[in-house]
């Protein structure tokens, strides 16, 4: 892998509140490469987006509290830079798109000056006609049809896919070398989604940048990322190139996650849920936090006592073990493909 | 009087025929009002013409995107909304006209399990009041019966009489969703409408409440609406499936010939919208993207509604609505002038382009 261009090292986060300290993010660390495409995935609660907007020092705080950590672009840690020099960053050389567009565009200011401020805030002098120009272009670029009517349109006035493309224009308008998508699709219809999609993968073309994806969607993680993040209650359990995790998934919450998908395109017999809820992160289980719900631990004493740090592994006892796939449960090696061993290695609650 | 509604009655059996229910001709239309007084100014046309018909046991799935009437079609079908025209025959009787009291035996048969586990049980009633509330209602709580029926609901759907006491905030997600279900079924309903029971939930989640409905099912023989827009889940728990845009049925079938040979544009267009399932499929999909966005149903389009979107769309689709009728030597009614039968599911061997219209793409 080159160089990476953003590194999350040992990110622990924590929000204050009534009912305890609750550990959002704990001990993450990840890489982005220069131009990939990494996913986080995980569902409601699993830290994916307190992770990332933290670096980008958006948690309130208080409650929130960056406990420990560095997050290091381009040689400084975003985590201790003052908050002007992060304010430059942010909009500038990374960029975010939101899962709301509509509560994160300013319904006063047109779509037109909103991504023209957008492009003088990090090139002051700009004249008024280039600014006039790129955003035109901008639109173009991201399939808004008559961008040069609709630049003096408001929010209100484009429907949720076009905000959504507006916000991506926004985005990519001081060409980034990073770009964050929080949820991208997740408020638009599935043909809505399917264009958004493809203004992705086109503002990424364009522009080159990395771009972390949080999702809770698996799909949109086949389409679209080349390395996956899988994340439970706050912490890293599995991370992979896309193919060897879709391949041989090394996490028993991964292998619940895939099984308990209905699939479009084949009829299937009874759904195999992952069994039990999300755990509480004020008071999160011992050991893995996954032990709870999981079927491979088979009430294992470690699982309940050491959290497994994350690993290379062996998947169903083959020999090969890949550098980049790394699981964080103590029993990886008994996995096979797509398949947790419960049946063969004894009985299950 | 008598007489005749014995007759109406004796005709709307003879319609059923064998149907649990049936709607003819339903429209739900909702006013647009503007000015100090209210005028009505035009009229949303939420649900525009649906017939569908529902046999007891199986599960009906309705699917299409936000704003096509999927969920005003449903609270209009068990009379929270009254319809603005149209028949709903069911089991045996025709209820379109039906007032509170009367639907009140009705309501017994046929229950609801609304969307969202967080705004629909009463944050300051106790599980048991919950699930006993319908009871109560119908009178037929009677205290130590009534008790044991609640506890006996609340195990039927996974929970433990220990809950009974405790209020809708000390559950997660799935297990409010189980509460609600657990509501709905204590009046032994023949048929439950289903409106997006599992789309607020995490997908770890979400297989566990679409089992418990299954189970359901077939334990007290159970007839679905489940109205959804996930069209993984709807394959899954459907017999048969009606697709649904802009307030009309475009396409209805069984699960096989919705997702296996669909043949109304807009139902191809959105089965090969939905992400792939493995990094494996990667551009052997064809996906056709649609253009624009949905127009609103306040000001459908003339002719076929579809038609602004539709990369088949000629002259007649401006002029004629094309009826819901079996087409193309298809078996299963469709609407649309050029059906034709096209399998977006089925995977090519090498990477396949696309349909449609593309967002212009010109390079900075």
């Amino acid at each position: 892998m080159p160089d990476p261009i953003l590194q999350v090292k040992n990110l622990t986060v924590e929000f204050k509140t009534e009912d305890g300290v609750v550990h959002a993010v704990t001990d993450v660390s990840w890489d982005l490469a220069p131009g990939e495409i990494l996913g986080i995935v995980g569902e409601s609660g699993s830290g994916k987006s307190v992770s990332v907007m933290s670096i980008l020092g958006l948690i309130p705080s208080p409650p929130g509290r960056i406990a420990s950590g560095e997050a290091l672009f381009k040689g400084e840690d975003l985590l201790t830079l003052p908050k002007r020099r992060l304010r430059e960053i942010r909009g500038g050389p990374m960029a975010m798109i939101f899962q709301d567009p509509m509560t994160s565009l300013n319904p006063v200011l047109t779509i037109g000056d909103q991504i023209g401020e957008a492009i003088t805030v990090h090139n002051p002098g700009t004249s008024d006609g280039d600014v006039k120009k790129r955003t035109v272009e901008l639109l173009e670029l991201v399939g808004v049809p008559f961008a040069e009517r609709r630049v003096r349109q408001y929010p209100h006035e484009f429907s949720g896919g076009m905000r959504q493309r507006a916000m991506i224009a926004m985005a990519i308008a001081n060409n980034p070398s990073i770009l964050i998508a929080d949820e991208p699709t997740t408020a638009l219809d599935v043909t809505i989604q399917a264009q958004i999609v493809e203004v992705l993968k086109a503002a990424q073309r364009e522009t080159h940048a990395a771009t972390v994806l949080i999702t809770h969607d698996l799909g949109l993680v086949a389409e679209l990322a080349d390395r996956v993040v899988v994340m439970y209650a706050g912490r890293v359990v599995e991370l992979s190139d896309v193919f060897a995790m879709f391949d041989k998934p090394g996490h028993p919450y991964t292998v619940g996650l895939m099984n308990s998908l209905a699939k479009l395109d084949t009829d299937q017999g009874r759904l195999e849920p992952i069994p039990g809820q999300p755990p509480s992160l004020v008071s999160p289980p011992p050991g893995c936090a996954f032990h709870p719900r999981c079927q491979l631990s088979h009430g294992r004493a470690i699982c309940r006592t050491e959290v497994p740090p994350l690993r290379p592994f062996a998947a169903g006892g083959s020999s090969h073990v890949s550098a980049g796939h790394v699981s964080a449960c103590h029993f990886a090696d008994e996995l096979t493909a797509g398949h947790l061993q419960a049946e063969a290695a004894g009985p299950v609650s | 009087m008598n007489s005749q509604t014995a007759t109406a009655e004796a005709q709307a059996a003879s319609a059923l025929d064998g149907d649990l229910l049936r709607v003819e001709g339903l429209v739900k239309y909702f006013p647009i009002k503007a000015g100090v007084f209210k005028h009505t100014v035009g009229q949303v046309r939420a649900v525009d013409g649906v017939d569908l018909t529902v046999r007891p046991g199986e599960t009906l799935g309705i699917v299409g995107e936000s704003g096509c009437g999927k969920t005003t079609l449903g609270r209009t079908i068990i009379k929270l909304l009254e319809p603005t025209a149209g028949k709903i025959y069911f089991d045996g009787r025709d209820i379109t006209g039906f007032g509170r009291r009367q639907m009140r035996p009705v309501r017994r048969d046929i229950q609801i399990v609304f969307q969202d586990p967080y705004a629909s049980l009463n944050p300051r009633m106790t599980v048991r009041e919950i699930v006993a509330e319908p009871l109560r209602i119908h009178g037929l709580y009677h205290r130590q019966e009534g008790r044991r029926r609640v506890e006996e609901l609340l195990r039927t759907v996974g929970l433990s009489p220990e809950h009974a006491n405790r209020f809708p905030h000390e559950f997660s997600g799935g297990q409010r969703q189980r509460i609600g279900v657990a509501r709905a079924l204590a009046l032994n309903p023949k048929m439950m409408v289903l409106d997006e029971p599992v789309s607020a939930l995490d997908v770890s989640i979400q297989a566990q409440v679409v089992n418990l409905l299954d189970k359901l099912q077939d334990e007290f023989g159970l007839t679905y609406l489940f109205i959804a827009h996930d069209l993984s889940v709807v394959r899954h728990v459907s017999d048969r499936v009606a697709v649904m845009y802009l307030g009309k049925v475009i396409e209805v079938g069984s699960r096989k010939q919705i997702y296996e040979a669909p043949m109304h544009p807009y139902t191809q267009a959105l089965l090969s919208a939905v992400p792939i399932e493995s990094p494996f499929q990667r551009g052997r999909r064809s996906r056709i993207v649609l253009e624009g966005d949905v127009p609103s149903p306040a000001n459908p389009p003339s002719g076929c509604r579809f038609r602004t979107r539709c990369w088949k769309a000629q002259e007649i689709c401006a002029e004629e609505e094309p009826a819901l009728v079996p087409r193309a030597g298809g078996d299963h009614p469709v609407a649309c002038h050029f059906a034709e039968v096209m399998k977006p599911l089925e995977l090519e061997s090498t990477p396949v382009g696309q349909i449609g219209v593309e967002p212009p793409t010109t390079a900075l």
